[in-house]
């Protein structure tokens, strides 16, 4: 199984230099991102069933390349398997809208050499047994994906989001390596050794701070999220679907796998860190996603806010198995790798369908958009079931994993720590928040795109997507539907990740009378999606049937009320600042420090009237700029360093030497 | 035969909460103008005007899309599937178990959020005003609605809403501090999703003034019909679920009898009467707040509903 | 005690910590001073209470003192001198009313948390109501910083007040001599400050405390 596993990969890594020479041929790149396909299908069906049926003990293969007395070590146990199946899951489907969208880049040549190299990447990082191995393919993912967000090099915006990506992917990588560095002192860099030792409570304590902010800088953690809604728009949207969607499930894995497996008995505070860091991130995020107007970068914000979700349950998870409350755990962790996985389909799906819109209009600005659901029906049909997904709606997916993180809050006033019972309550009225936003925001986002009336000319004169955009956004729009309408089946698939990183599983819920899911008991709560689903489905039917039948199902065309003014302007119509002005007044006032500034011409001016609206990112002013500014300010003053006349220089050897012989001296 | 009776008492409530939606929506009409002196609009008068409305013509604007004439249907099933899964006048729920408190929540979530997307849909600045103020109003009330549902779902030991109600009509629950909070923070919630004064009026004309009326201002014949009874039903939902949770006593026990239930079916009757009442007092003696004074009085339904559960965590007697 | 009696006496002094949390929300200032004549009722009743549940006869004089000072007399004077003194009706906050708020709950928490922690061989009900007693002190001393206006910050020092007589009558017997002196140094208290505020408003025409600074010297 492992050997299909790193052949797959070994092909995935053959592709990236055929596609140096496949970008120049007409069809070059439908040869490769088929090529992709295939490798990642094999790979989702092997980790798949390496998932449902794990083979004990885990398999594992150790290959003579790397650090010449360690080798490369890779291991394919539950967890691995299951992110595999989340990275691969992503893969098959960016390259099966790739091979209609690839037709739109203009620069295959810096597109096409790096997509199966970062597909290669990630899967490795997700099968490494060693620390070696894990950062090397950490890094290799970091800067194929750099190079790929620079791909459109001649926009000075792209180039600023690659500069700031690649600073604060080293940083994330530092901070990984330190961690490493810690765990491997006693036992060297081989996960399994790491496993077995027993590092002391401050140790444990600093790898778990160093992995949060390296995991968690890669993940989008605030304040660590900076670069992300620059980078993830910058790049090609099937790109952008693989960062967002399945990138940041890496950081995940890595997190988990440190956290969880590497370093043993968790400490209460560990939790109230990932906690406090979580919550906010997933209110922060949303609320910056509803301020903008780029569609991307409302995705890329609003995959923060999700992040910020999943290190809520991985904190609640940690904080129960700290406790002893493994069966707990196993809820509130089944609870983040269900939304790792829902995540992971519904932000691949909108991203598609933002692909799809820029592709026909070239525009990824919300303002000009307008009444795309009448010239591309199909691609609206996807991106609604994708916006009702991720705004945690039933029947779909996103409501499944939400409303297992809730139980688990619930339950979480078995914890005897102070701390954590005062931060649980805070940080479930910051996740209700963040779910009431998220529903704004996409609200906003499906609402000034596809519907209304066009704002431009390249919104009314928009086309429909190619089949293979089309067919990958149904595929995950249905599997949307099937995770929400049949969840007992996943969270049974996921019984032996949970066993394997918490000690214990959730209830087994296939089986259970019309496939309900019952988190802990029956008399305590359950849910049932496929019920609820037809419930709904048959009211809906029955009441059209009868009025159509009984009353009436007449209908005529008519202009639109118009309160006096004829052939209204499709300017009139809400744009998308002024969608989220409600919520930017109550609450941007205070977090963005937003302002609105009109000027009003005199009257009797034929002069426009301007509205001005000012927004402060304090992240950026408070931490990033301040940052920015010494480093700026201490190179400066080393750089004399680079002037110095040959005495100088002559003297700086001299009295290095002096300090040597003083410290060898004494 | 106790399946038979089980199912066919579902039936029985979900044909009953929507028969008398639109006879509570009447009675809170009809108390308000006699509040005010005036005669008032008959008792019956929202039947008349829903099956007036069904036998309309639909007027459609010319850019509406396909969204805009399945959206009423979408509403409807949604607003109608959680009000059946509400106790009115019986526990015994046949599908209580398929959805609790807070997936009750998150489908009138799902009612709300194509609501706001048929504002968007024509093309008009008023669409516009309804859709973006109703999420503001959403963003803070469905937060409340949920950490309001954690409080009383700590103390009930459950979020199935029959547990709850038998929880609550029992003797181990005692007067809670927790409770007066919730209940407070619920009825402000109510208030806001129901689009009632003192957060939206129902019965305005003036665009600017709208939240609700200007969602839906461009609907009309059945379409209208059935988001006019979608808005009664969840009237009907908020105020059973307030009088099942803070108002047990008389609701029939999961077995009853037949007899028990027709009590119960009186109970609650009585019930809908006395609340719709209070709501009609409460809108007749307090005026429309303006707008951005809404997200405070919502707000301070959230830290309400926040520190009950808060009271809740921190020690288990409060 | 039975748990029923045991039930109310919480729920009462649950209701003092959301009157208190209503005078946090207002804005008016004649709204305030009913919130606060409500917040007196409260009192007087959660007193009148335990003076039935613990037979402490004098406790009945304390829950009528509350009653007809606080609740009635101290409301209708401070109604006269605003009209009197014309004073500007709208409080102007320091920091938002959600801020506030938020600001109050996590007051609650503290109080709670100190509480919780600092009494741990004591009745459990009498702990929480204890800690509830503080929440009120704590929040009429929150209002008081938050506002601009003196007349309430005049409130929410009487509300902190009201905060420190719950506490007393729920700790279980405090002399009647105590009580009528505390609630004569209130009187004092109050009268002072009425006077001193006709003067204020003589010389400098208005209460304003950010205005009365700039006389002061200090520039905001």
């Amino acid at each position: 199984m492992i050997a299909v596993a790193l052949w797959s990969v070994a092909a995935l890594l053959a592709l990236a230099p055929a596609g140096i020479v496949l970008s120049t041929r007409p069809r070059g790149s439908i040869i490769l991102y088929s090529g992709c396909l295939i490798a990642t299908s094999t790979l989702c069906v092997t980790a798949l069933s390496g998932l449902l049926y794990p083979p004990q003990p885990a398999p594992s293969a150790i290959l003579p390349i790397g650090l010449p007395w360690l080798g490369a070590h890779f291991r394919l146990d539950a967890l691995s398997a299951f992110f595999l199946v989340v990275v691969n899951l992503g893969g098959v489907a960016a390259s099966l809208f790739a091979l209609g969208y690839g037709r739109h880049e203009d620069s295959p040549g810096r597109v096409l050499p790096f997509y199966p190299a970062y597909l290669a990447a990630m899967n490795v990082v997700v099968l490494a047994n060693d620390a070696f191995s894990f950062l090397v393919a950490w890094e290799f993912m970091s800067l194929t994906s750099w190079a790929m967000v620079v791909s459109h090099h001649r926009d000075p915006e792209n180039v600023r989001a690659g500069y700031v990506y690649i600073l604060m992917a080293s940083f994330g990588t530092l901070a990984l390596l330190l961690a490493f560095g810690l765990l491997a002192s006693s036992t060297g860099y081989d996960f399994d050794a790491i496993r077995a030792s027993h590092p002391s409570a401050a140790l444990a304590g600093t790898v778990v701070i160093l992995v949060l902010l390296g995991a968690g800088s890669k993940a989008g953690l605030v304040p660590l999220h900076a670069w992300l809604p620059l980078a993830h728009p910058a790049a090609p949207s099937h790109v952008s679907a693989l960062m967002s969607g399945v990138m940041t499930k890496v950081a995940v894995y890595g997190f988990v796998r440190i956290v969880f497996d590497l370093v043993p008995e968790p400490v209460w505070w560990w939790s109230m860190v990932v906690l406090l860091v979580g919550g906010p991130t997933a209110t922060l995020g949303v609320l910056y996603a509803l301020m903008q107007r780029d569609i991307k970068r409302v995705l890329a914000y609003s995959t923060i806010e999700n992040i910020g979700i999943i290190f809520t349950g991985l904190g609640l998870a940690l904080a129960f198995k700290a406790e002893g409350l493994d069966w707990v755990a196993a809820l509130a962790f089944t609870a983040a790798m269900l939304h790792v996985f829902n995540h992971a389909l519904f932000k691949s799906l909108l991203f598609f369908g933002a692909g799809a819109v820029l592709g026909a209009t070239g525009e990824r600005d919300m303002e000009k958009l307008g009444g795309l659901i009448h010239r591309m029906p199909k691609t609206a049909f996807a991106m609604l079931v994708g916006c009702v997904a991720i705004s945690a709606l039933p029947p779909f997916n996103g409501f499944v994993s939400e409303w297992l993180t809730f139980q688990a809050i619930l339950l979480s006033p078995q914890l005897p720590s102070w701390g954590l019972k005062l931060v649980i309550p805070a940080v479930g009225g910051l996740l209700a928040l963040a779910a009431a936003f998220a529903a704004a925001c996409f609200v906003k986002l499906y609402g000034i795109s596809f519907l209304g009336r066009p704002r431009s000319d390249v919104a009314a004169s928009a086309h429909e997507t190619d089949r293979f955009s089309l067919t990958a956004m149904f595929a995950l729009a249905a599997f949307c539907l099937i995770a929400g309408i049949l969840p007992g089946l996943f969270i049974d698939a996921l019984a032996p990740v949970s066993k394997d990183m918490v000690g214990n599983i959730m209830p087994h819920q296939v089986g259970l009378q019309w496939l309900t899911i019952v988190p802990i008991a029956e008399s305590r709560s359950s849910y049932n999606g496929l019920l609820v689903f037809l419930f709904a489905a048959l009211c809906g039917t029955t009441a059209a049937s009868a009025i159509h039948r009984l009353a009436s199902d007449r209908l005529r065309r008519a202009p639109a009320w118009d309160c006096g003014y004829p052939d209204a302007d499709p300017a009139i119509q809400y744009s998308a600042s002024s969608f989220s002005q409600p919520i930017r007044r109550v609450f941007g006032s205070v977090i963005f420090g937003a302002r609105e500034i009109g000027e009003m011409p005199p009257p009797s001016s034929p002069l426009p009237a301007r509205l001005q609206v000012e927004l402060h990112d304090l992240i950026w002013d408070g931490l990033y700029a301040p940052i920015a500014k010494a480093i700026g300010f201490a190179t400066e003053r080393i750089n004399i360093l680079q002037f110095f006349s040959i005495r100088r220089y002559l003297t700086l050897v001299f009295v290095a030497l002096v300090v040597l012989l003083l410290v060898v001296a004494l | 035969m106790n399946e038979l009776r089980d199912i066919l008492s579902q039936g029985a409530q979900m044909s009953l909460v929507l028969g008398l939606a639109p006879l509570l929506t009447g009675f809170v009409r009809k108390v308000k103008a006699r509040l005010l002196r005036r005669r008032g609009p008959p008792l019956l008068q929202p039947y008349r005007d829903l099956i007036r409305l069904m036998r309309k013509d639909v007027v459609l604007a010319d850019n509406a899309s396909w969204l805009f004439r399945v959206i009423p249907y979408l509403i409807f099933a949604g607003t109608w599937v959680a009000a059946s899964l509400v106790p009115t006048f019986g526990n015994g729920l046949l599908f209580s178990w398929t959805a609790d408190l807070i997936a009750i929540t998150a489908l009138l979530g799902s009612a709300r959020f194509f609501q706001a997307l048929a504002g968007m849909d024509v093309g008009t600045a008023f669409g516009g005003i309804g859709s973006s103020r109703e999420v503001m109003i959403a963003s803070l009330a469905e937060p409340a609605m949920l950490i309001t549902a954690f409080s009383v779902a700590m103390i009930a030991g459950s979020t199935q809403l029959p547990t709850v109600a038998e929880f609550m009509g029992s003797d181990a629950v005692g007067l809670r501090v927790s409770l007066g909070m919730a209940f407070v923070a619920l009825t402000i919630v109510a208030l806001a999703e129901n689009a009632r004064i003192p957060i939206d009026n129902p019965a305005t004309h003036l665009e600017l003034t709208m939240v609700h009326e200007a969602m839906v201002l461009e609907y009309s014949g059945r379409h209208l019909a059935l988001i006019d009874l979608s808005s009664q039903l969840k009237l009907l939902l908020y105020v059973s679920l307030i009088a099942c949770v803070f108002l047990p006593w008389g609701t029939a026990t999961a077995d009853a009898s037949v007899a028990w239930l027709a009590l119960g079916a009186l109970v609650y009757l009585g019930k809908l009467t006395v609340l719709g009442f209070l709501l009609a007092v409460f809108e007749t003696a307090i005026a429309k707040m303006r707008v951005f004074r809404i997200p405070e009085f919502l707000g301070a339904a959230l830290m309400l509903a926040l520190l009950a559960t808060l009271l809740r965590f921190v020690s288990g007697s409060l | 005690m039975s748990s029923l009696q045991f039930d109310i006496a919480h729920l009462l002094a649950g209701s003092l910590v959301l009157a208190s949390f209503m005078m946090l929300y207002q804005d008016r200032l004649y709204a305030l001073l009913n919130v606060y004549a409500l917040h007196a009722g409260v009192l007087a009743l959660s007193v009148g209470w335990q003076a039935y549940v613990q037979q402490a006869p004098h406790l009945y004089i304390t829950a009528l003192i509350a009653l007809v000072f606080k609740a009635i007399i101290i409301p209708v004077a401070l109604h006269r001198i605003i009209k009197r003194l014309g004073i500007h009706r709208e409080i102007e906050n320091v920091i938002g009313i959600g801020l506030t708020m938020m600001a109050g709950i996590g007051l609650v928490a503290l109080s709670m948390v100190v509480m919780l922690r600092v009494t741990p061989g004591a009745d459990a009900l009498a702990r929480e109501d204890l800690a509830f007693a503080l929440s009120v002190v704590l929040l009429g001393l929150l209002i008081m910083v938050t506002r601009r206006n003196a007349v309430s910050q005049v409130v929410g020092f009487m509300s902190l007040e009201n905060g420190l007589v719950l506490a007393a009558t729920g700790a279980k017997g405090m002399p009647l001599v105590v009580e009528i002196s505390v609630a004569f140094s209130v009187l004092i208290a109050f009268i002072v400050i009425g006077i001193f505020l006709f003067r204020i408003r003589e010389r400098f025409d208005s209460v304003d405390v950010q205005a009365l600074d700039r006389f002061r010297g200090e520039r905001r």
